[in-house]
């Protein structure tokens, strides 16, 4: 593994060792110095095309973490004019010297350009509806950490609720979990659900209530507001009522479950139950353990065995 | 084609040796540091720690009464070969107290270039200032790169660097391979 694009490329054993690597990574945040000298004279570069604040945060502060140099390029995609600009901006950096960069972007596909570009690591922090992976790893550490269930979702179910068709979190997170074993429900009018079908073994729900009497994890996607215009979904208000969370439907949760969203959270929408009062929320820890699974990830690419035998000086 | 080699396994320790290695290391331990009030013996991941494990059941056995604190430390974020060959985290540190003050042991299978005790020196400082550090090796096997030396050693062992060193419970076993010239 050279660069983290899509959880395409993953097995069960490759996002196990992930998440193996996270748990020394959340040992080191747990200390009251959590800086270990890891990748010392590493320099990771974000540069961000979309808006976000907690991906680039919590890129920026697992890089620290582990000692690299962070620099950051934040960009309006609208001043850029995709294509060249892009690219020069990607060669212009490597000419600094940076040996990772964390990508987001509206388009899909992008990432992986950026990976013709230059030498340096590539992880994709978000593009388009392609894919998140990062989201989807740190997903994985939340539940099997939760449960205590090692590496494996087997016998779970997880209910992902809400736009699957425009999120690329539900994209790369019905990927990891089915591969890691779980039994996996998308539950969304058939306008949000993806025109080119499902991953296999994804099954179909209408309604937030088929699922949440018996689901070990609900996870809740935000509503993209911008959706509203394209008239895929008629009313907000039917739209919370049919797949909003709240108090009558949160009381119908098995007690083990765990709820999580990937944030930014809509109250209102698809929360309709302020989320510290569910005991099951691992929303919170989800942001914990971003920065864990992050740190895994960039010490994996840029000093674990991945770089290492890339470079085949083993 | 590879050249034809030859493989030679040497069992220099077996588990009786082993144990009772042990046992005077601890014996060892606990007459150094008499007054040295808080013991903490932590064991290096992987190797070390069921070493470590067995030299703290003993200390509190021979001092009757004295608490000795056990951990583990894992070195891989502190390693100084990073990304020039596979380094892969083996199991979570974890360090029972804050280390201030007190009189750690730090315990490995085998001490060879220093490197892993360098690493693991620097990451008990990200847990407090101890108040000494001493080492325990059940084998030296000679070929320091670092200006590192046991303080407690089971045994002595000269070696090729192509040498393999392997210790476990139930002894030590030195695996040479030599290439054998054809005919």
């Amino acid at each position: 593994m050279k660069h983290l694009i899509t959880t395409a490329g993953l097995d069960a054993a490759e996002i196990g060792n992930l998440l193996d690597v996270a748990d020394h990574m959340a040992e080191i945040n747990s200390r009251p110095v959590p800086k270990v000298p890891a990748l010392r004279g590493r320099t990771v570069a974000s540069v961000f095309f979309e808006d976000s604040t907690r991906t680039r945060l919590s890129f920026e502060t697992a890089a620290k973490r582990l000692s690299a140099d962070t620099m950051t390029f934040s960009a309006s995609t609208s001043s850029l004019n995709k294509g060249e600009s892009l690219r020069d901006t990607i060669e212009t950096l490597s000419a600094m010297g940076v040996d990772a960069f964390v990508v987001r972007h509206k388009s899909s596909g992008v990432p992986e350009a950026v990976t013709q570009w230059t030498d340096a690591v590539v992880i994709n922090a978000g593009d388009g509806w392609h894919q998140h992976p990062t989201q989807a790893l740190l997903d994985a550490f939340t539940v099997t950490r939760s449960f205590g269930d090692g590496n494996t979702m087997q016998g779970r179910h997880i209910a992902i609720v809400g736009d699957i068709k425009h999120s690329r979190v539900a994209r790369s997170c019905m990927d990891v979990f089915v591969k890691l074993g779980a039994r996996v429900t998308a539950v969304a009018p058939s306008t949000l659900l993806p025109a080119g079908g499902l991953p296999g073994g994804v099954a179909v729900a209408h309604g937030i209530d088929d699922v949440v009497g018996e689901c070990d994890v609900l996870y809740m996607l935000r509503m993209q507001r911008e959706r509203m215009d394209s008239a895929l979904v008629p009313e907000l208000g039917e739209y919370s009522a049919r797949f909003g969370l709240d108090p009558a439907r949160a009381a119908r949760l098995p007690a083990h479950s765990l709820v999580m969203h990937p944030g930014p959270m809509n109250r209102g929408v698809e929360m309709l139950v302020d989320p510290s009062h569910l005991p099951g929320s691992r929303i919170l820890a989800q942001v914990a353990n971003g920065v864990s699974v992050r740190m895994a990830v960039l010490f994996s690419l840029l000093g674990g065995a991945a770089a290492g035998l890339e470079r085949g000086d083993s | 084609m590879n050249p034809p080699s030859a493989h030679r396994e040497t069992r220099i320790l077996d588990a009786d040796d082993i144990r009772r290695a042990v046992t005077r290391i601890s014996h060892e331990i606990v007459e150094r540091n008499r007054d040295a009030g808080a013991l903490v013996v932590i064991g290096i991941q992987t190797g070390g720690v069921w070493i470590a494990e067995q030299i703290a059941a003993n200390i509190s056995v021979i001092e009757e009464g004295r608490t000795v604190a056990l951990g583990t430390v894992d070195v891989s974020m502190y390693r100084d070969d990073i990304s020039l060959r596979p380094v892969v985290p083996a199991a979570p540190t974890s360090v029972p107290c804050d280390l201030t003050g007190a009189t750690v042991v730090l315990v490995d299978n085998v001490l060879y270039t220093g490197r892993t005790v360098r690493a693991a020196l620097e990451a008990l400082n990200d847990h407090g200032r101890p108040r000494a550090v001493q080492l325990a090796v059940i084998v030296d096997r000679g070929h320091r790169e670092l200006p590192i030396r046991p303080d407690y050693v089971g045994k002595n062992v000269p070696t090729h660097m192509a040498d393999d060193v392997t210790v476990g419970p139930d002894g030590v076993v030195i695996s040479t391979t030599m290439e054998v010239s054809a005919g």
